[in-house]
Formats: structure tokens, C-alpha cells, sequence
């Protein structure tokens, strides 16, 4: 005969607890937020999908999303063959992998909003060390506060400054898990260094690089501090990404309902990319 | 085809690892090279692969020096003691990757792997990865790659250490006959002495980064040049003992003595080293010249037809290794007899002398 035994419920209630106050409640009060109007006094009016319905059809929030996907997928354009390329060039072994290993780690130790100050200060056009060398000494016409372009370029620049490191990191530590005798049968086999990149490093290196991959991608998607310090969105909307956006809707003008429903979408995106992404890169894997 | 060594070594941060080294590889049968590990086998093979720079001398294949062309262009092959197989390829591609690499024609590919998995029993493998299969499967899907090849010279480097005892054997036996006829030099490194004589062909002895001796297997097994060579080629190791030679007369330091009778009753008076074999100290007192040697047994081991003793007597610490089962005792004087006709004789600089 089975002992029913309720104590149980008692070790699995510290993790409901946990999930509940971490996951659960927030993102239930974000739902309920979604479906309701409000003006403040707790008075809440049933709004069903409108605000689901009103942004999908939003110019604005198409604007956003569509910035949003450009800044993602030029970053990890560029920092992920980047990462790659100097992760292979840092040498295997010896006095400079240390130092190359700290110097590749600092820039994700600094503060995030200390990045977007940094580069704010570094190129402005009449003080910044960058600015100021472009404009006055190769007459190059640049200014981030008032050319979309050029805010786009720091952006970009800034994020490659500051993430590249992790896919270095990342890729590094796939590269030095590959023992000598691999390196030693292509050379016995006569491969290149092409071949030696493709069928040895690259196969060895895809499952840290589909982390790096992934990190990236949530990570830059859900980008806020930096840009918002160094562009605060503009000039006009040029550099409003979703968060910032998110932000301006649900801060600045109070809209809770719709900026829940936003953030809903926003999430619900943010997931389904990166099952995409995970699916596809390990989809030989479960052959 | 020939691999040709004229006086390589290789030195690393100032300390030379290996010292001169030069001998003439040839095709058609083994060469083994044999000594304990550290002895500078993996190196020697690394740098004749090309793998490691040699700090002086000239290697030659087919006479050509190939002393600075890179391994990519030496065709050669080498299969290394743990299984070095491309993991994300299965093995048909295993098999292939040096013959895609060299850019040959699909139809030849698919022949020469066809036939290399068919020497080796992996035909019914081609297909599944390295992971899935099991170690000697692993081992047989190198060997193949090496043999696919057609390469000029095949390294094996303690190809056989990791795999367990019944494959160890099987393989050993097939190996002569992959290569046999193929026209390539084989190059056979181990650690173990029984493997050394069961391959036959050659062998160069090697300890502390020097061949002391090179030669036919059957050959330098019989008459080692120098005591290191003597006890490289000697499992279980060959027994030692400082002796005094005068007039006929042998003494060792514990007071067994015998009368010489050969070349070493020609020596001049003095200290000598020697050295005999486990397998000619006997525990049964085979003919009246056997000298017997007492001494107190340590260590026992009986493995199946054969059992050695591990026994010391004065100073000395010998082995004796007889067929059959003897009733040793631990800790007790058992009485040995040594064959004073296979007694090696060695100058105190090393040197054989009788």
C-alpha cells in the first residue's frame, strides 16, 4: 500500500517560493497590466487585447523593432567572425596568454552605463579624444548628436568594444580544448590551414560559439543602458532601440497598458529567436 | 623507399633531448623502436614526421633530404597511442580526409577506402562516427587512414598501449601483414620487449634519448653491445652483479663463484659487470655446471605456465623466471641456479666484452 506522505510539498516550496516571486508574480502583474486601462487611484478598466491589437499595428513599434533587429544583427555580424579571428590569432601557450586574456576581459568588467559615458565624452565633436581627432585633424565631418549615421557608427563600435571580448573568451576556450594530435594528424593528413579551420576548429568550437551566439543575441536585443547613455534614442528617433522605447511608453508617459503589452511582445520575440537560433546550431548535434 | 637519419637531435630550451641519432630505415619489414617511456621514442617519431624541429643533422627519404620540408609534404602517416580520429566525421571520411586533401578523384577515393576498411573489418562501420565505436574499432579506423594513404613512411607510435589484451594480440598479429608488401617504411615504437621480438625485423634500443643499439630484432636480443642495451631489451629486467674475475674464476661480492669457460676465461683479471637473463636463473638444477645462488625470496608472481621469483641475496636484487609452478615461500632462502653459459660479461664503461 502507497504512504501518502504530504510532507513532501514542504522541500519542493522554498523553489515554488523562489520561482514565484523571481518569474511567476512579474510577469503575471506585466499580463494583467496587458488586458487593463488605467489612470492611477488603482482603478483599473478591462481592455481586453486592444492594446496587443493597437500595437501591432504601431508605426512606432514596427520603427523600433526594425532598429532594434538592425543593431542585433550587425553586432553579431561583426563580433562573431571578429571573436573568432582573434581568438585564433592569441597564442596558445606561454607568458602572453595571460595578458592577452585580462586585456580581452576588461572591457566587460566596466560598468555598463560608465561604457555609454565613456563613449559619449570620447566623441564628442569639441572635447572627446575621438571627436575631436576626426573632425579637427582628418576633417572628417562627425558628429553623433546630429548625424544618424555617425550615432549609429559609435553604437555599433561601442557594443564591438565592449562584447567582442565574450566571444574571444568563448571561442579561446573552445580552441584550447583541442588537443595536439588533431593539429598534428591534419598536418600529417597535408590539410591546410583552411581545412584545419573547417573540419578541426570550427566543429570544436560550435558548441561555445552557439553559447556566444546566444548570449549575444538576448543580450544586444535587450540592450538599454549604453545606447541610452550615449544617445539617449536620438538624434531624434534615429538610435531608439525597443527597451528605450519600452521605456519612454511606460515611464514617460504612464501608458501601463500598453507599455505591458509591449514588453509581452518583446519577450514573447526575444524567446522565440533565440529557440531558433539554439535549434538551428544544434541541429547536427541530434543526429 | 628509405627513411635515412644522419645524426639528428633535437634540443629544447638548451637541453638536448635527443642525442645523435643515425640509422637507415628500410621497407619490408619492422622497425622497432623499443624503451621505456621517456626514452625519447615519441620525439624521435616527432621529429621524423617533421612535427618538431631537429636541432642538427639531415634527414633522408629516398635520398632526398627532407630535413626542412614541411609534414604536410613528407607523405608520411603517423597513428598515435590514444585514437586520433576527426570526430565529426564518420569513418569512410576518416578514411578519406588525407586522399580529399590531396584532391584525388572520388571514384579512386572510394577504391582505396573500400579496401583499407576491408583489410581492417570496418566495412560494416563506414557510416557511424568515432564515438561510436569502440576502441579498437577507433584504433582499426587510423590504421586504415594510414593504410588508405599509400604514404612512404607509417609511424606507429604505441599504437596498441590503450587497447585491452585480446585486441592488443589480434592486431599485433595482423600488423606485419597490412604493411607487408606495401613498399612503405614502417616505424614501430613500444615499450615492451615481448612486443619487440614478436614483431621481428629490426630494432633500435633506445634509453635516455640515444639509440644504444640498432639492428635485427633476433640479433641484438642475443648479443646486446652494452649493459643499457641489455637491460632496455629485457622484460622481466635482466639481472645484475658486480663481479671479480680472476684467473677461471668468477666471484661475486656474496661469495658464489663459478670457473669460466668461453670468452670470458680470456678476459684479463679485474671488476666486471654481469648480467643474466630471468628465463637462466632456474629454481630445478638443470646440468652440474648450473651455479647455484641462494637467496631470499620477496616477491612471487605466477602467471599461468610460468613463475618468477623476486629474490635478493648480499646487495643484489635478482629475478628468476622458470616455467611450471614452484612452491615459493615469501621471506624464506630458496635455493636458484644460474647458467653460467649465458652469463653477458660487461667492461665498467659498459661495454659487452665476453
Amino acid at each position: 500500500m502507497k504512504v501518502v506522505n504530504n510532507r513532501a510539498w514542504l522541500f519542493v516550496l522554498p523553489v515554488v517560493i523562489l520561482v514565484a516571486f523571481n518569474a511567476l508574480i512579474p510577469m503575471m502583474t506585466v499580463v494583467n497590466y496587458s488586458v487593463q486601462e488605467t489612470f492611477g487611484n488603482n482603478v483599473f478598466f478591462w481592455q481586453g487585447l486592444d492594446w496587443f491589437i493597437q500595437l501591432m499595428r504601431s508605426e512606432r513599434f514596427h520603427a523600433a523593432l526594425g532598429r532594434q533587429f538592425m543593431f542585433t544583427g550587425l553586432i553579431l555580424l561583426i563580433e562573431v567572425p571578429l571573436g573568432v579571428i582573434i581568438a585564433l590569432s592569441m597564442p596558445r601557450k606561454g607568458f602572453w596568454v595571460p595578458v592577452c586574456l585580462v586585456t580581452m576581459a576588461l572591457p566587460m568588467l566596466i560598468p555598463w552605463n560608465v561604457v555609454g559615458a565613456m563613449w559619449n565624452i570620447f566623441t564628442l565633436p569639441d572635447i572627446g579624444l575621438l571627436g575631436y581627432f576626426l573632425n579637427h585633424t582628418l576633417g572628417i565631418d562627425y558628429d553623433m548628436t546630429q548625424d544618424p549615421f555617425a550615432a549609429w557608427v559609435t553604437i555599433i563600435t561601442m557594443d564591438v568594444w565592449h562584447w567582442t571580448s565574450l566571444v574571444v573568451l568563448l571561442s579561446y576556450a573552445g580552441l584550447v580544448s583541442i588537443p595536439d594530435a588533431y593539429y598534428q594528424a591534419a598536418k600529417i593528413d597535408g590539410a591546410s590551414n583552411w581545412s584545419v579551420f573547417r573540419y578541426i576548429q570550427l566543429p570544436k568550437m560550435k558548441r561555445v560559439l552557439t553559447i556566444a551566439v546566444l548570449l549575444r543575441f538576448m543580450d544586444s536585443f535587450n540592450i538599454y543602458t549604453e545606447p541610452f547613455v550615449l544617445t539617449g534614442g536620438g538624434p531624434g528617433n534615429s538610435t531608439t532601440l525597443l527597451s528605450i522605447d519600452l521605456v519612454k511608453i511606460a515611464l514617460g508617459q504612464f501608458d501601463l497598458g500598453p507599455a505591458a503589452a509591449m514588453s509581452l511582445i518583446y519577450f514573447a520575440i526575444t524567446l522565440l529567436v533565440s529557440w531558433l537560433f539554439y535549434t538551428l546550431m544544434t541541429k547536427d548535434d541530434a543526429k | 623507399m628509405s627513411v635515412e637519419l644522419r645524426g639528428i637531435t633535437k634540443q629544447v630550451a638548451g637541453v638536448t633531448h635527443i642525442k645523435p641519432v643515425s640509422m637507415v630505415l628500410e621497407p619490408g619489414h619492422f622497425n622497432v623502436l623499443l624503451g621505456q617511456t621517456g626514452a625519447g621514442k615519441t620525439s624521435l617519431i616527432k621529429l621524423m614526421a617533421g612535427l618538431d624541429k631537429i636541432a642538427d643533422g639531415q634527414i633522408l627519404m629516398d635520398g632526398q633530404d627532407v630535413t626542412k620540408l614541411s609534414t604536410q609534404k613528407r607523405n608520411i602517416s603517423l597513428v598515435h597511442q590514444f585514437f586520433v580520429n576527426y570526430p565529426h566525421m564518420n569513418v569512410f571520411e576518416n578514411i578519406a580526409s588525407p586522399l580529399r586533401v590531396a584532391g584525388m578523384a572520388k571514384s579512386e577515393i572510394e577504391g582505396r577506402v573500400q579496401e583499407a576498411a576491408d583489410i581492417l573489418q570496418l566495412g560494416p562501420m563506414l557510416k557511424r562516427r568515432p564515438h561510436e565505436l569502440s576502441g579498437g574499432q577507433q584504433q582499426r579506423t587510423a590504421l586504415a587512414r594510414a593504410i588508405a594513404k599509400e604514404s612512404r613512411a607509417v609511424f606507429l607510435d604505441e599504437p596498441l598501449a590503450n587497447l585491452d589484451f585480446k585486441l592488443r594480440e589480434e592486431l599485433r598479429e595482423q600488423l606485419p601483414e597490412l604493411f607487408a608488401g606495401r613498399g612503405a617504411v614502417v616505424v614501430y615504437a613500444t615499450s615492451e620487449p615481448e612486443e619487440a621480438l614478436l614483431l621481428g625485423g629490426k630494432t633500435a634500443l633506445m634509453n635516455d634519448g640515444r639509440v644504444t643499439q640498432f639492428g635485427s630484432t633476433a640479433d641484438i636480443y642475443r648479443n646486446p653491445q652494452d649493459l643499457t642495451s641489455a637491460q632496455v631489451f629485457s622484460d622481466p629486467p635482466i639481472n645484475v652483479a658486480e663481479v671479480t674475475k680472476q684467473g677461471t674464476t668468477a666471484r661475486l661480492g656474496t661469495g658464489v663463484q663459478w670457473v669460466l669457460a668461453g670468452d670470458a676465461a680470456g678476459l684479463a683479471d679485474g671488476n666486471y659487470t654481469v648480467a643474466i637473463r630471468p628465463n637462466h636463473v632456474s629454481p630445478v638444477k638443470h646440468d652440474d655446471r648450473a651455479v647455484p645462488v641462494k637467496g631470499t625470496v620477496q616477491i612471487t608472481e605466477l602467471s599461468g605456465s610460468e613463475s618468477s621469483a623476486h629474490f635478493t641475496f648480499g646487495d643484489d636484487s635478482w629475478v628468476s623466471l622458470a616455467p611450471g609452478v614452484h612452491p615459493y615461500e615469501i621471506g624464506q632462502d630458496h635455493q636458484f641456479f644460474m647458467d653460467p653459459s649465458k652469463c653477458y660479461f660487461f667492461a665498467p664503461d659498459g661495454k659487452l666484452v665476453a
